[in-house]
């Protein structure tokens, strides 16, 4: 299974160092499968201008290709003004409308303050579910006060990392084996 | 509808239409050359035209994986090969070409065969041609509007002067050749949703809608509002024809039709969309209700009537070669639409 871990800010560091977390639980739970992280801070990502997303050159090509190849997609994202990140929300507009059928997303959510909890209900799952993601229910939010120094020194925090890793890969595993019975069914 | 050149004594016509496809075989992953492809769809046009079918198009896709970019040239060579069929684009994308230039090149392949020739033009769905030939995609609305009133206009008067902002104006211009019989029927591309067959409406123009798939019912709203926009903007709905186009793919049974298809409907999405075709929803396709044509030869036929009962359309248009399916299944394919699927619409459709 591929699975891509996606930090989705290019400023700060707190969405990283979660989402570094979580690559570092799947590599060491799961060496099987192949675990590629896609930090934006490291992409020069064009606009969105309704190309197909194959149709771009250099990072927005690349950062497009390596998401749509994915069984599984890990979103880390900060919290600005109430929201996701712009340079999120611009991978989402390069994507196809159903880019995610047949993918699995789990979300690392990153915020300021404990009152931003409810904000991947109202503003990431919305996006995903559009794009028809079979969404992880349970996502792990984490605030400032859980860091230090770009490490993690909340034990909740990291326990609830783990468990989002193997529902990550436990949702996938399901559903794969839902659809190749499925599958299985049609005579085409 | 005569100015169309639609005779709706005879029934519904039937057309077939491609967009030169050119995408590896999905079951074999060897591509036909180019050359070989577009010399293939001269020939099933020349087939189409002996197995009675009514229309044959080309359309113009400017990517990978197509291979009729210069559709009216292809469009000519077919001119050539045949007799009788109507000819017809499929569509030609006027936003990126001179309406002048267009005018001029479908006059000519209606010279060349002796009066078959239609423009069907439309916007495009891809942003491709935009920027090879150099078109703003921020004017994409109005440079398109602008371009199908001057060919209308073209069409319908006889010393051009006009004057508009993406192209330089025009003084008693004449546009030379003429058509054969002074004019063309031009239809409007409509994709899915209303607002494009409303425009179409008020302009009173003939209108091809896109029912790629799903169910047909889905696009009723668009041929209500055409007809409604049509009739508020002073125009007779029922001098208005309209054409439905859809994904076809007919064999002798169920089973073989879904087989058939999908390795080529799914191939061509994931090229040209970045994604492939859900097989789950391809499984519901076969039914009455779904606008995707595949199935058997009765299924089809049921869907026929089922959409000519829904939206009364003059004309049925068959994309017969997506994903690239290969000529001796294109060949299959035209020998059941002329032996039992052409027989049995026009019975139950003529007037």
């Amino acid at each position: 299974m591929k699975i891509v871990a996606l930090a989705g800010s290019i400023v700060g560091s707190k969405t990283k160092t979660a989402i570094s977390k979580v690559v570092e639980i799947l590599q060491e739970k799961y060496p099987e499968h192949e675990v590629t992280l896609l930090d934006l801070a490291e992409y020069n990502m064009q606009f969105s201008d309704g190309r197909n997303y194959f149709e771009y050159d250099g990072d927005t090509k690349y950062v497009t290709e390596t998401i749509m190849s994915a069984d599984a997609i890990v979103i880390g994202t900060p919290t600005f003004q109430a929201s996701i990140p712009a340079t999120l929300k611009n991978i989402f507009d390069l994507l196809p409308v159903n880019a995610f059928r047949d993918k699995v997303v789990s979300m690392v959510v990153t915020a300021g303050t404990s009152k931003h909890y409810l904000m991947i209900e109202q503003q990431l799952k919305p996006i995903l579910a559009y794009m028809k993601a079979n969404i992880v229910p349970t996502y792990v939010f984490i605030e400032e006060k859980d860091f230090l120094r770009k490490e993690i020194v909340n034990d909740d925090v990291l326990f609830r990392l783990e468990r989002l890793a193997e529902d990550t890969v436990m949702v996938a595993d399901a559903f794969a084996e839902i659809r190749a019975k499925k599958d299985a069914e049609y005579d085409f | 509808m005569e100015k169309y050149r639609i005779d709706q004594s005879k029934g519904i016509e039937f057309g077939l239409y491609s967009l030169g496809d050119h995408i590896p075989n999905p079951l074999t992953g060897e591509r036909t050359p180019a050359q070989q492809r577009i010399q293939e769809l001269i020939e099933v046009s020349q087939l189409a035209e002996q197995a009675g079918i009514d229309v044959f198009g080309v359309g113009e896709s400017h990517q990978s994986y197509f291979t009729t970019q210069a559709h009216t040239v292809v469009l000519g060579a077919i001119a050539q090969a045949t007799s009788t069929i109507k000819l017809t684009s499929s569509a030609t994308v006027l936003s990126v070409s001179d309406p002048v230039r267009v005018y001029e090149d479908f006059a000519t392949i209606d010279l060349i065969s002796d009066g078959r020739a239609e423009i069907v033009a439309g916007r495009g769905s891809r942003v491709g041609a935009y920027h090879l030939l150099g078109v703003d995609l921020q004017d994409y609305e109005e440079i398109f509007e602008e371009k199908l009133e001057l060919l209308k206009k073209i069409n319908e008067e006889e010393l051009i002067t006009w004057e508009g902002q993406y192209r330089a104006s025009l003084h008693n211009a004449q546009i030379l050749p003429q058509p054969k019989n002074g004019s063309l029927p031009i239809w409007r591309a409509v994709g899915g949703p209303p607002a494009s067959a409303i425009k179409a409406g008020y302009m009173g123009i003939p209108m091809m809608l896109t029912t790629l798939g799903g169910p047909a019912v889905n696009f009723k709203p668009s041929v209500d509002a055409y007809r409604e926009a049509a009739e508020r903007s002073g125009f007779d709905p029922k001098e208005l024809p309209i054409a439905t186009t859809s994904l076809f793919y007919v064999a002798d049974t169920t089973k073989e039709a879904l087989q058939g298809m999908y390795p080529h409907i799914n191939g061509g999405f994931q090229a040209i969309r970045g994604g492939g075709y859900p097989k789950q929803q391809f499984a519901q396709a076969p039914d009455t209700r779904d606008a995707l044509m595949v199935g058997s030869k009765e299924q089809i036929i049921e869907k026929l009537l089922y959409q000519y009962e829904l939206f009364g359309m003059q004309r049925f248009m068959a994309q017969i070669d997506f994903g690239g399916v290969p000529f001796e299944k294109l060949m299959k394919n035209i020998e059941i639409i002329g032996n039992d699927i052409l027989p049995a619409i026009k019975k139950y459709t003529a007037k």
